[in-house]
Order: structure tokens, then sequence, then C-alpha cells
């Protein structure tokens, strides 16, 4: 085989015509020589050289790429075959581009953010290093904390680079009006673990990152950033700014495709984060930590190093006050590192292989329903093929051309899924969960664009196979395609299956996008511990300690805004805290009780902990359970106060209303103690989530003394507050609101504006977003299901409309019939329906973390569904079995 | 005929020099006395495929009686491969022979 001479094959041919007409010339002139007459010449050298065109199609045959020349043909035919029924192709096509489309935008997705290394070089040796801490009763791994690092730094063996980070808002002013900008804070390590080059100008240097260093705090800018407020100019080098009333000097700019990690908003400024040695103590978490492994390093290895040092770390760090080394010792710490990408990318891998399963799913049921189109229609050329192979076809030719028909019908699906795909793509990045990571990396990859001729080959191949196998199974003798009336059992058997396993497949869609259903709506029942979420707007208010030094003048400035917040009009009520709800800002220490005896080696569990002004619950929609909330005049007089959560107060007392009145305390101080009262005890808020238990939450008030042991006054100057409005996120409340602030001090800026509403869906967006996609995929499998039953019901119906007939002229009636038909389908269904269960069952199980206080197994999700897709089934057999109680018997009679 | 058999015919009528299919065909039923009645197109698949091989080449000349004609003319590798198939052909004629006649090997 060589394509240079199937490429000039049709030259050949000529050559070789013209050798044999020389040929036929010599030997004619020699015949002639020999005495014949000229016509008896010509007519003996024909017949010397045999069948002239036998002769060139032999050589023509050795010069094809046989299985080129047939499958262009055959995909020519093909072509012309589906123009002449454009009904049948359109369905085809526009089965297997929803299918297809569906799968590869999917896959988009699942390529994007959980398969495609992350974008840094050699990402694979990127890990984020955390640790377990069993001894602490935490659910998940905390970060690492300063001397852990320091530690690592100097004596681990297997990270080519290690920096710690931390990410806050910080204010930026001294350009125009005060500013927020988000900012992220780096050791020297992080950018260079993560090998990342600036665009201009240099990133830090271990000198940057000493504590000690001398002249203004060198930053680094965003690209975008850089072009909002600089707009790209390259003289940003070196000017100066003012970051939280520190003085700054810009030394370089990220490049524009710089990505940090997944830190949602990315970070406009990075600044150095400077560890001072002296004054470090044991600790745990804090930051976060990513490095590089060295080459050849595994995780296991890295667990192992980091295992070594954590004894040094425990022996070379002096403990906090009041706590032991041997209580930190209990807290029996243990690496966790983990891939950086694995971090990244968290817990939506599973719902993302949830639904790529899904949509799978939903693929294998549009080749079933294509596969059944295709038996109906191939039944329908049976007298065509039949003819074909009396005239010589071989049986080996139109199986060919039924897969090449396949391919073509595949691959016009397949093209007309991706233009689906890059749509939908589209639509998903723009109104996309925002909790997906990672979301902006998704696009048409080359490698998505290869799933998807895959995807188009793989489906075409399994229903053209069916159909082509279908067609061998059945020997299409001449006379047998005839008449339908004794259409092969063998092949209704294969529709029949077909058809039950679209229904079996639908039902299993269907149970999960049931499942999703109803964790949405037990959610939905779920009280967080707020109401009205789309009323309630927060925004964050810093008072910085370089423009107010005295706490009490902090607070009494926030009370201030507070006020003047109340007084805008359709404000119902107005509060702040340190934290808000889902929120992700997180305290936590242990409490001690009055009157209890401490193992001094044991430290008491840790709790969650807020400080929170006035209001805050009324605001928020807490309920008070027992007890009463706080006032100023508590605050005024020192805060020795507390609430606590209903779980606090049941753990500690059984009884809600047996917290009031108990005494507590914060760890960090020295006898004789300061004890808080619990005053009030408030409804179990949902902090992390709803996939996550309420966490125990003590409430401080915003001001007190002495808290953790210091001296004087502590208070909270990082505020989050919660207005509770109709107008919540309309821009004129919030016009009013930075008027308030602005009116107490005009140089704070407002920041992280939201509504609760915006924080409780993103909380819910991998819930919605598995919701809208199983049950898209869902009411694909169903709408499908019930194509496939209907055809399969309607063609039984049109085949044996001749039996139909005899039924009905000798005396069936119409009723009879059609119960007869509907029966049927409702059999195809029943079994589907039972397989489909049984894979239900199996399969559900994978979407367990998915569920919110559903089983996989809820019966009232299966019940429901088996009813939707039997009564469906019903309805989709019921329409043609009308039709064939309407047969006329004589018309059908006559017909043949 | 098997297909070896022709095109080993096709080249030993070669060996004598360039030829024209005309020529080859009738020397191919000449040399062998008649014996070997071939319809003269088969020999043109054969052509083909041994100049698709290399062991001949072509060229368009004129014949004797002055028409337009392509020639055959043999490779070196042809005229290797011909003394190959003719040592292999007269040990297979031999041991057919000796299968057939066993007596007369041994005198």
């Amino acid at each position: 085989m060589s394509w240079r001479r199937f490429l000039r094959r049709a030259q050949w041919d000529r050559d070789r015509a013209e050798e044999l007409r020389s040929y036929l010339e010599i030997e004619t002139d020699e015949n002639i020589a020999r005495g014949m007459s000229a016509a008896e010449a010509r007519r003996a050298a024909h017949r010397k050289l045999g069948n002239i065109v036998r002769i060139r199609e032999e050589i023509y045959q050795m010069n094809t790429i046989g299985l080129v020349d047939s499958l262009g043909r055959a995909t020519r035919y093909a072509l012309r075959g589906m123009r002449r029924r454009p009904t049948f192709t359109l369905a085809v096509v526009l089965t297997l581009a929803l299918g297809i489309g569906a799968n590869t935008a999917i896959f988009a997705v699942v390529y994007g953010v959980v398969i495609k290394p992350l974008p840094y070089p050699e990402a694979d040796r990127l890990v984020s290093l955390r640790h377990d801490a069993p001894g602490l009763d935490l659910t998940e791994a905390i970060g690492t904390s300063a001397t852990m690092y320091l530690t690592y730094r100097d004596e681990g063996r297997v990270f080519e680079q290690i920096g710690l980070w931390t990410n806050g808002g910080q204010s930026v002013t001294g350009l125009g009006e005060p500013e927020q900008a988000r900012t992220l804070w780096v050791t020297y390590g992080t950018l260079q673990a993560l090998d990342v080059l600036p665009l201009i100008g240099r990133v830090f240097t271990q000198a940057d990152d000493a504590p000690d260093a001398q002249g203004p705090e060198p930053v680094i800018l965003s690209y975008g950033y850089w072009q909002r407020r600089f707009g790209g100019a390259r003289s940003a080098l070196g000017r100066r700014l003012t970051i939280d009333e520190r003085p700054s000097e810009v030394v370089g700019v990220m490049r524009a495709d710089f990505r940090f990690l997944n830190m949602q908003p990315q970070p406009d400024i990075i600044l150095p984060q400077r560890l001072h040695r002296s004054g470090q103590v044991l600790s745990a978490g804090g930051f976060q930590c990513v490095a590089r492994l060295k080459p050849g390093v595994t995780l296991a290895d890295a667990n192992a190093d980091i295992r070594r040092m954590l004894p040094i770390w425990l022996s070379a760090w002096p403990p906090p006050t009041q706590i032991s080394r041997q209580a930190i010792a209990n807290w029996k710490i243990a690496p966790a590192v983990r891939s950086l990408k694995e971090d990244v990318v968290g817990n939506v891998v599973t719902m993302l292989w949830v639904l790529m399963g899904t949509i799978g799913l939903v693929l294998l049921i549009a080749c079933a329903n294509v596969a059944n189109l295709m038996l109906v229609r191939s039944d329908g050329r049976r007298q065509e093929f039949a003819v074909r192979t009396a005239l010589g076809a071989g049986r080996g030719q139109i199986v060919k051309e039924l897969l090449v028909e396949s391919v073509v019908l595949g691959v016009c699906g397949g093209a007309l899924g991706v233009a689906l795909a890059y749509v939908g793509l589209r639509l998903l990045v723009e109104m996309g969960p925002t909790n997906l990571p990672r979301l902006e990396e998704i696009s048409l990859d080359p490698r998505v664009f290869a799933f998807a001729v895959v995807a188009s080959l793989v489906s075409s191949l399994v229903f053209g196979s069916i159909s082509a196998l279908k067609h061998t199974a059945t020997p299409a003798g001449p006379v047998s395609g005839a008449r339908g009336a004794s259409l092969s059992r063998e092949r209704q058997r294969t529709r029949n299956a077909l058809v039950v396993v679209q229904v079996a497949l639908a039902l299993v869609l269907l149970v999960s996008s049931g499942l999703m259903i109803r964790t949405f709506l037990a959610l939905q029942n779920v009280d967080p511990g707020f109401v009205t979420p789309g009323n309630l707007q927060t925004a964050r208010v810093w008072i910085p300690p370089a423009q107010i030094r005295e706490v009490d003048r902090v607070t009494r400035m926030q009370h201030d805004i507070l006020d003047r917040i109340a007084s805008i009009p359709g404000v119902a009520s107005a509060s702040f805290a340190s934290a808000i709800p889902l929120e992700g800002r997180i305290n936590a220490n242990p409490i001690f009780v009055e009157g209890r005896s401490y193992d001094p080696g044991k430290m008491p569990p840790l709790q969650r902990y807020k400080l929170v002004a006035p209001d805050y619950f009324k605001t928020l929609g807490a309920r008070m359970i027992a007890g009463r909330d706080f006032t100023w005049r508590d605050i005024e007089q020192g805060g020795k106060v507390a609430v606590v959560s209903e779980n606090v107060a049941r753990d500690l007392w059984q009884e809600p209303a047996a917290a009031i009145g108990q005494r507590i305390r914060e760890p960090g101080t020295n006898p004789p103690y300061v004890w808080r009262e619990i005053i009030g005890v408030v409804q179990d808020v949902y902090e992390d989530g709803f996939y996550q238990q309420p966490p125990p939450t003590v409430y401080w008030p915003t001001m007190m003394e002495r808290f953790f042991g210091g001296p004087g006054l502590f208070g909270n100057r990082a505020i989050a507050l919660v207005i509770r409005s109709e107008q919540a996120g309309n821009e004129s409340l919030l016009g009013e609101v930075r008027q308030a602030v602005w009116s107490i001090n005009p140089s704070l800026p407002v920041f992280l504006v939201r509504t609760m509403k915006d924080l409780y869906d993103q909380s819910l967006g991998t819930t919605s977003f598995a919701l809208v996609m199983l049950a898209i995929a869902g009411a694909m499998a169903l709408s499908l299901g019930i194509i496939g039953i209907y055809g399969v019901i309607a063609y039984v119906v049109s085949h044996r409309a001749r039996e139909i007939g005899i039924r009905l002229a000798l005396g069936a009636e119409p009723a009879a019939l059609k119960r007869m038909f509907v029966r049927h389908g409702l059999a195809l269904s029943g079994i589907g329906a039972a397989a489909g269960l049984v894979a239900a069952v199996a399969l559900t199980r994978l979407m367990s973390s998915l569920l919110f206080e559903i089983s996989p197994l809820d019966p009232a999700t299966y019940v429901v569904v088996l009813g939707i897709l039997l009564t469906a089934a019903a309805v989709a057999s019921y329409v043609p079995a009308r039709r064939a109680a309407a047969v006329d018997p004589v018309q059908t009679l006559t017909m043949e | 005929m098997p297909q070896g058999t022709l095109d080993m015919l096709v080249l030993r009528t070669l060996v004598l020099g360039p030829a024209h299919g005309h020529t080859i065909a009738h020397a191919i039923e000449h040399q062998s006395e008649d014996v070997l009645q071939i319809e003269h197109g088969s020999l043109y698949p054969a052509l083909h495929r041994l100049e698709d091989r290399g062991w001949i080449a072509s060229f368009w000349g004129t014949s004797e009686n002055n028409r337009k004609a392509k020639y055959y003319r043999l490779t070196p590798i042809g005229r290797k491969q011909l003394a190959s198939q003719t040592a292999r052909w007269e040990q297979v004629v031999h041991a057919i022979g000796r299968i057939l006649n066993p007596k007369t090997e041994k005198p």
C-alpha cells in the first residue's frame, strides 16, 4: 500500500490504457502481416489480449488503498442517504449533539479543574503542608505555624523551597480616597516554590523577609492592580505607597497570567511576611504552607521528614504561657502533606466525577436511542439490502456501510456537540459557582477537543455496531425482506433490550437528581441561625491602630457608626461582630469553667469564639434560648459577660437554662482570674455551611477588660457590620452606609461589601451546581427514555397493523388492544426500572458526600421516581396504542 | 499459472534485453514451446507488480513496426531476484523429480 501510488492512480491508469492500446496495434499489425483482414486482425488481437477493462481494474485495484477508497465511497453514500432522510438524520444528530455536547462540557470542567496541572512549572512537585492534631479534636487538618515553618526551613531535607502565606484585606491610602486592596502575605520561599517570575521588577529576596529590614516595606503588585492604579506604567516601580499607614515601595509587578493558588479574589498586592524569631512560641496552624519538593521526593518521604522534625520543633521553642509543653505534645500533631493541587481543588472532585459519570450515562442512553432508530431504519432498508445482496454486494460491504454511516452521523453529532459545549461552557464560566476552583482555567483545550472526537467515534461505534451486528445476524435473503409481517423476533428483542437499558439508566439519573432535590429541600428546612439572608447587608470596616490608638475610642467610634447606620431609613437594626457566619474567619480557643478542675497536661476542647456588639443576634435573627443579649452597659462595665451557643450549654450543663449565671474564662490569664458570667444562650448557628455541624461557639463582648490576660482593655478593630434592611444589596443603601462611616471618620475604608445571601448562595454553590446539572441530566434521560419507549411501541404497532386488522375484524375490543400495547410498554419499563433500581442502589452511594440528611437509599425519592417513570412510560405507550385501536381493518387488510 | 511462475518467466525474458509487453507475451508463449497458452492481458498486472517492486523499470519507446510502445528492462535488483528464484526453482524441480522418479537419482 502506498499513498504515492494511491494518489497517482488515475494517471497510472491512463498510462496502462495506452500501453494496452499499443499492444493491440502491434498485434493487429502482425496479424495483418500474416494475411488476415483488418477487421479480423483486430478481433484476433482483442481475443489474444483478453478483457481490457478487467486488466485495468486489476491494476487499478493494486494501486488503491482499498480501505480508503471504499470508505470514501461509503461516506459519500452515507451523506446521500442522510440528505434523503432529513428527519431521521436530524433526530440522530440532535440526540448525539446533546449527549456529546454535555459530556464535552463536563469533561472540559473536569479537565480544567481536576486533571490539568496547576499553572506552575513542574507543578507535581508542589505540596501543601498541613497537620493533623487528633489531640485537638478538630474536623479538618490545620495549617502550619511560624515556629513549625522556621524549624522545617532550617532542618528540612526534602524541600527545595518552602514558604508561608496568609491573606487578609489591608487598607491602601495615599492614592486618592481610602481604598481596600486584597493582600497576600508571603515569606521568602513561597513565590520561589511556585517558581513564578515577575513581569517587571523582582520578587522578594531573603533580605526582604528579615524582621529588622530597614527602609520602606517592599511590595509586589498584581498585573490587574498595576493596570488599574498605575495605568500599566513602568514608572510604578519604586513608587511609594502607604499600606496600613506603613511606608511601602513597589518593587515588582506579577505577570497577567499569574494566579496565586485558588485565592478568591486574587490578591492585588503581595507583601512580605516577616517573622520575628524572638517571641515565637509553640503553636499550631495560623499560616498556610507551600513547598516544592526536591526531584524524586514522594509525599511519603515528605511526611516522614516532617515526622522527624516535629520532636525537634517541640523541644526547640518555648510553649505559650499557661500551656505546658506536655499539653502541646498531647495535641499529637502529625504531618498531613498533600499535593498542592488537591489543596486547591478541594472537595469538588467527588461532585465533578459524579457529574461526569451521570453525563456519561446520558450519552449511553442517547446511543441506545440512536441504535434503536438505526435498527428501525435498517429494517426499512431490508429490501434495498436484499436487492444489493442479490446483485453481488457482500455482507461485509453492507456492514461497512452501516458502520460508516454511523460514524458520519456520530461526527456530525460531535461537531454540533462541540458547538453546544462551547456555548455551555461560556454560560458556565459566566454564571458558574464562584466556589468552583480554577474556573478561569476551563476552556475548550485541544485535549477536550480530542475527548469530543473520541466520544463521537466511540458512541458511533456503539450504536453502529448494534445495528450492523443485527444486520449480519439475520440472513438477508433476497425474498425474506419483502414483507414486514414476519419481522424477526430477534431484532425486536434487541430493540426491547435497548429500551430496557434506557429506562434503567434513566432511573439511575432520576434517582440521583431526586436525591439532590431532596437534599436541597432539606437544606431549606435547616434553621441556619439567621433569617432572610437577602435582607442582611454586611461590610467590613477596620480602624488601624496608627489612626486611633486607644481601644475605648475605637469601640466608641464603632458605636457611633452603628448609631448613624441605624438611623438610615429602612434599616431595622444594625450591629457588628468579629466575623459573620459562612465567612470562613475562624478563631478558636479552649474555655475554662469556674469550679471545675483541669488536668494541666490536657487542654479542654477548643471552642469557637466571636466578639460581638449588642443586637448582633437580633439583627441576624438568631433566637435567644435563655437569658439575654449583651448591652452597651455590659461593655462599658468591662465586659465581664458572655453568651454561649446552645450546644456549648448542653455540652457543659445539659440544659441551656442551667448555663445562665455560670462563669467561664478564656486561657492566658493568671490568677486572680477574670471570670465572665454567662448571661445568655443563643441558638446554634451554621457557621461553616450546612454540611458541617454548627460549631460550639462562645460570644464575648466586643470590648473587654484583660482579655487573654492582657493588660487593660481589649477591643476589636476589624469588624463586620450586619445591617438588616429590605434595601440590602441596593447601591443606595450602600452609599448611605459608606456616608455614615465616613461622616464619623473619612479615612476608613468600607470593604467586602456583600449580603448574607451572597455568602449563603456561595456556601451552597457546589450543591446547587450539582443539583442543576443532575436535574438537566435527569430531564434529558427521562425524555430520551420516553422517546425510546414511544418509538418501540409505535414501531411494533405499525408492523403489526395486519395482525391488528385481523384481530379487529374478528371482533377484538379496541380497548383490549390498547391495553395490550400499553402492557408491552409497561413491561419493558418495569424490567428496566427493576434493573435501574439495582444499579441506583449501587451507584448513588458514590454521591453520598453531596447529600444532606438524606440517605442514598431514601425511599421517598425511589417511590416518586418510579411513579414518574412508569407514568411517563404508560403515556408514551398509550399514544401509539391508541393508534393501533384506531386501525381500520378493511384498509389494512387490503393494503398489501 | 501461479503468480511467481509468471514473474520469473517475465524476468527471464528480459535478461536478453529490454522488450515491450507484446514481445514479452509472445516470447513467453514461444519459449515454453506454446505449452503455456496465456491470455496476453494477464501479463500486464504482472508487469505492473514487478515494476512496483523495482525489479523492472519501464520507458516509452518505438516498436519495430514504428508504434509507440512501453519497454521494460531488468533492474539490478530484478537480476538478483531472478538468480535466486531460478536457483530455488531448480531445487523444486529437482526435488519433484526425485519424488516422481527416485531410482534415476542413485545410479
